[in-house]
């Protein structure tokens, strides 16, 4: 079978698994939306909320991937199904870009709520033109956030301490992430004048991230699970 | 080395890991240091606009040099360990320790460069392109430290760090990229700047060269050090496994021999 065929097949397990268990709907978009409700208790003011949202949207999205990469991986490691995988002779590039492709289309799904409820409670608007710009750079931020999560979320599974050791990797990695997604949004909504042209050079930046850790995931993931 | 080479080595250094070399080494750290006080708060004048803070630099960019250069070391170490043939763990406690040494040089530089920011900017922390990439670049290097504390066997331990290692040299240029994008208050590059002069007090380049030898002087005799430690911690992990294994095996022994026909019944 070829990788992109099995990295299918992965995926789609994957996601089987959470449309039957549900932790999507049920914990982690619940979790994601108290986030963003606590966000306002800390920065009690209309117009530093409107200001910040798009900020508080991606960190939202972070802390939200965090839950997500673990609760990927404890599928994996409490049936002991990554070994399994492993000795099925699995190519680990294909394990790797499907739960990667797994994870990223359940962060669009959690990102799409989080802007929804950023329009809602955070009074932000989307204007038409500015569109283009949001929905290429929720998929490009989308795409490097799941490269890096599913990389360091396989390398911290199967170790004691990985609640910890999974932020202490995953956050500074996805720093660039971080600036540069808010940056698109911000042209993108218009937040505190920011203008769609502004925008460009960030989703290059995203562009450029979700590929660099594609490629070395995908050839990184092998030896880090490999063991 | 054979495990009884090794324990030879153990045995002949039972008073350290210090060598003839390092000996050497270690005393002229300490003169370049002595000298490096002597410039830095002696010599050395103050400056027009930062007054008596620009000593400061002494220290703040002879770190922050050296300790990228140990990330380097971190990389090409990783790099050699991974896709060379030999796979010695020699390798992986130079990526090691080089990352530990260079993790402690990034505290120092960040330390002094918050007192020297307080001094000058009136602030400890700016949300600088520099400054940001470098607090980034310290936390990477924890987060590869911690990898390297995971468990598991030397050779794991090793292939997984070499890893991590690599990986953090595909980040920093990122995370610099967007950072730079983001922001840049730090002044510009006085030494190392793109037209290639040097603008700059000659007795203040001079203390800083002086630092930037004690400092590199003192990478290297800690880097031996502290791989020659790596190096004895791993064995006595072995060593201990050894032990455990011929301690349960003499248990199984004993046992049997309590119990001479055991198999007949």
């Amino acid at each position: 079978m070829s990788t992109w065929r099995i990295a299918r097949l992965v995926a789609v397990k994957d996601l089987r698994i959470e449309a039957h268990s549900r932790v999507l709907i049920n914990q982690v978009l619940p979790f994601a939306g108290v986030t963003m409700v606590i966000f306002a208790f800390a920065l009690d003011a209309d117009s530093v909320l409107e200001r910040v949202a798009p900020g508080l949207v991606w960190l939202a999205t972070m802390f939200s991937l965090l839950v997500l990469v673990q609760r990927s991986f404890a599928v994996e490691t409490d049936d002991g199904a990554l070994d399994a995988m492993r000795v099925a002779g699995l190519d680990p590039k294909a394990i790797y870009l499907g739960k990667a492709a797994a994870l990223s289309v359940e962060l669009l799904i959690l990102e799409v709520v989080l802007l929804l409820t950023a329009v809602i409670l955070y009074r932000q608007t989307i204007p038409l033109d500015g569109v283009v710009l949001l929905v290429l750079t929720l998929l490009t931020a989308t795409c490097g956030l799941a490269a890096v999560g599913t990389l360091y979320g396989g390398l911290a599974s199967g170790f004691k301490g990985r609640e910890t050791l999974l932020p202490l990797l995953t956050l500074p990695a996805v720093a660039p992430v971080l600036i540069g997604a808010t940056r698109a949004v911000e042209s993108a909504l218009g937040t505190a004048g920011a203008v769609v042209s502004d925008g460009w050079p960030w989703v290059g930046l995203l562009a450029v991230f979700a590929v660099a850790f594609g490629v070395g995931g995908s050839l990184a993931f092998g030896p880090l699970i490999d063991e | 080395m054979t495990t009884i080479d090794k324990e030879a080595t153990l045995q002949s250094n039972r008073s350290g890991t210090g060598t003839r070399a390092t000996r050497i080494l270690g005393i002229a750290t300490i003169i370049s240091m002595l000298w490096l006080v002597a410039f830095g708060l002696g010599f050395s004048p103050a400056d027009r606009d930062q007054e008596e803070a620009v000593r400061l630099m002494y220290v703040h960019v002879p770190t922050i040099w050296i300790a990228y250069l140990t990330f380097v070391v971190t990389a090409v170490a990783s790099g050699i360990y991974l896709f060379g043939r030999s796979k010695s763990l020699g390798w992986d406690r130079l990526a090691g320790a080089s990352a530990e040494i260079g993790t402690v040089f990034v505290a120092l530089t960040l330390v002094v460069g918050a007192l020297w920011g307080r001094l000058t900017w009136g602030v400890f922390w700016q949300w600088d392109a520099r400054l940001t990439t470098t607090a980034l670049l310290f936390v990477t290097y924890v987060g590869y430290l911690a990898v390297r504390r995971l468990g598991g066997s030397h050779q794991q331990r090793a292939r997984r760090s070499a890893v991590i290692g690599l990986l953090a040299v595909l980040l920093i240029p990122l995370v610099h990229w967007s950072v730079r994008l983001w922001r840049s208050l730090h002044q510009e590059a006085t030494v190392l700047d793109s037209d290639g002069d040097i603008d700059m007090d000659g007795l203040m380049l001079f203390s800083l060269f002086v630092g930037v030898v004690a400092f590199t002087l003192f990478y290297i005799w800690l880097l031996l050090h502290r791989t020659r430690v790596m190096a004895l911690e791993d064995l006595m992990e072995d060593r201990g496994l050894d032990q455990a294994l011929s301690e349960r095996r003499n248990e199984a022994a004993s046992m049997n021999a309590a119990v001479p026909n055991s198999e007949e019944i």
